[in-house]
């Protein structure tokens, strides 16, 4: 029944790809705003390179957040959804994992390539990569306690962004100072290690916090 | 057996029902009645469990459902105001993969088998966006056919529906009932089931 979900949702996001393509080209585009906004000084490039990496992704991310749940909401098929034989729980998880996989799993797979522009070594855009496979995951899990309090609301995709980016703060320090360490030539592994605690933090609460506030939204 | 304690509802400020009891035996069938507003669909989300009463609870086999969770959702089936269909998917697919949902998986040909039953055949591949209202309505309909559930729970069913639907409806819920399933059903029409046991339950206030 998990896979069913996982599944079904996999098959709508490709009956829908212009939306996973939009957020993905947002993220390419402001990311490759920055080198053309402040020119071709390679050293500056470089230093500032792990921010925008990871401030775009997270941007990015958010676009997609509100269609986690909201367009289940709307045609009622959440509720047949809630009212399936299984717990809340799994539920979720499965709803984000679809999630992640259409919408982040994208911008893992990119971000190295747009990495180049900052002129980043080999290394780095494999630290790049690694960090945003870890944290990514946070970032759909944590959205999706954000997706669940604002369905039905007016305006959510901006509340959504408000509730959820300040709870993703550790999950950006930690990603882009593992990118950082690696752009100094320092060890980044152990911010990485970090980054991977944050999510089996998130992996066990954040789900729970979800299906909480669904049962509140949907009520 | 399902049970109704003393059940209230409160929506914003205003009082819906109060006090409101009844039983629901096997093969028996509860007609909600009452104009709009009066809290119809409200009654039938609390007795899914998608909604929590204001007082009283409900009981299945003696256990209040909010402790029972999956267990009573397994027993249930809700077909809602909304259709709960994906336009994206087609009819077939809809069907396949609400029932997978469900816990019942239907092979290919069993799912054909029921959209012929509602006379969807010749539509089961078209996206659902193309559909018709009625067709959509039918659509979920044939969700209750392919589920194992014993409790139905039906909200405005025989809405936009034509006549032969209507009359499909009447059949396949009285088939329901025979073979000891229970329906509750909120609506305007009038059913006419020559069933057994059936309750009247009129929220005017």
């Amino acid at each position: 029944m998990f896979w069913w979900l996982v599944w079904r949702d996999l098959i709508l996001a490709w009956r829908r790809r212009a939306d996973v393509l939009a957020t993905l080209f947002f993220f390419v585009i402001v990311v490759s705003l920055f080198p053309l906004g402040i020119g071709p000084e390679a050293q500056l490039l470089r230093t500032i390179a792990p921010g925008i990496v990871w401030v775009a992704a997270l941007l990015a991310s958010m676009l997609s957040l509100g269609r986690i749940f909201g367009n289940d909401y709307q045609d009622g098929t959440l509720e047949q959804i809630l009212l399936t034989p299984q717990p809340i729980y799994l539920l979720v998880l499965a709803k984000v994992l679809a999630h992640w996989l259409v919408s982040e799993v994208p911008l893992v797979a990119i971000a190295p390539l747009l990495g180049v522009q900052f002129g980043l070594s080999q290394n780095t855009l494999g630290t790049i990569a690694v960090s945003l496979l870890l944290g990514t995951p946070v970032l759909s899990l944590i959205g999706s306690i954000g997706a669940a309090l604002t369905l039905g609301l007016r305006a959510a995709n901006v509340l959504i962004a408000l509730l959820v980016l300040p709870l993703c703060i550790p999950a950006l320090i930690f990603g882009a100072g593992a990118v950082e360490a690696s752009v100094d030539g320092t060890n980044s592994q152990p911010w990485l290690l970090l980054l991977a605690a944050t999510l089996i933090v998130s992996l066990v609460f954040a789900p729970w916090a979800t299906s909480a506030a669904l049962k509140i939204s949907v009520e | 057996m399902l049970e109704a304690l003393k059940l209230g509802c409160v929506r914003g400020d205003r009082r819906l029902f109060e006090n409101l009891n009844f039983a629901l035996e096997s093969g028996g069938l509860i007609e909600v009645r009452g104009p709009n507003g009066s809290g119809k669909t409200s009654l039938l989300r609390i007795i899914c469990g998608l909604a929590a009463p204001a007082e009283g609870e409900i009981r299945w086999q003696e256990k209040n459902i909010r402790s029972l969770g999956e267990e009573y959702s397994g027993a249930i089936a809700y077909v809602a105001h909304q259709n709960a269909v994906k336009d994206e998917l087609s009819a077939l697919e809809n069907l396949r993969i609400s029932t997978g949902l469900a816990g019942n998986s239907l092979s290919q040909e069993e799912t054909q088998a029921i959209l012929t039953r509602v006379d969807l055949s010749g539509y089961q591949h078209l996206p659902a966006r193309l559909l018709s209202a009625g067709q959509r309505r039918r659509l979920a309909l044939a969700r209750l056919l392919a589920s194992r559930a014993t409790l139905w729970i039906l909200d405005e069913v025989l809405a936009s529906l034509d006549d032969a639907a209507v009359e499909l409806s009447r059949e396949f819920i009285c088939d329901h009932l025979n073979q000891g399933g229970m329906a509750i059903i909120a609506t305007h029409q009038e059913l006419n089931l020559h069933v057994g046991s059936s309750q009247r339950l009129d929220l005017s206030p």
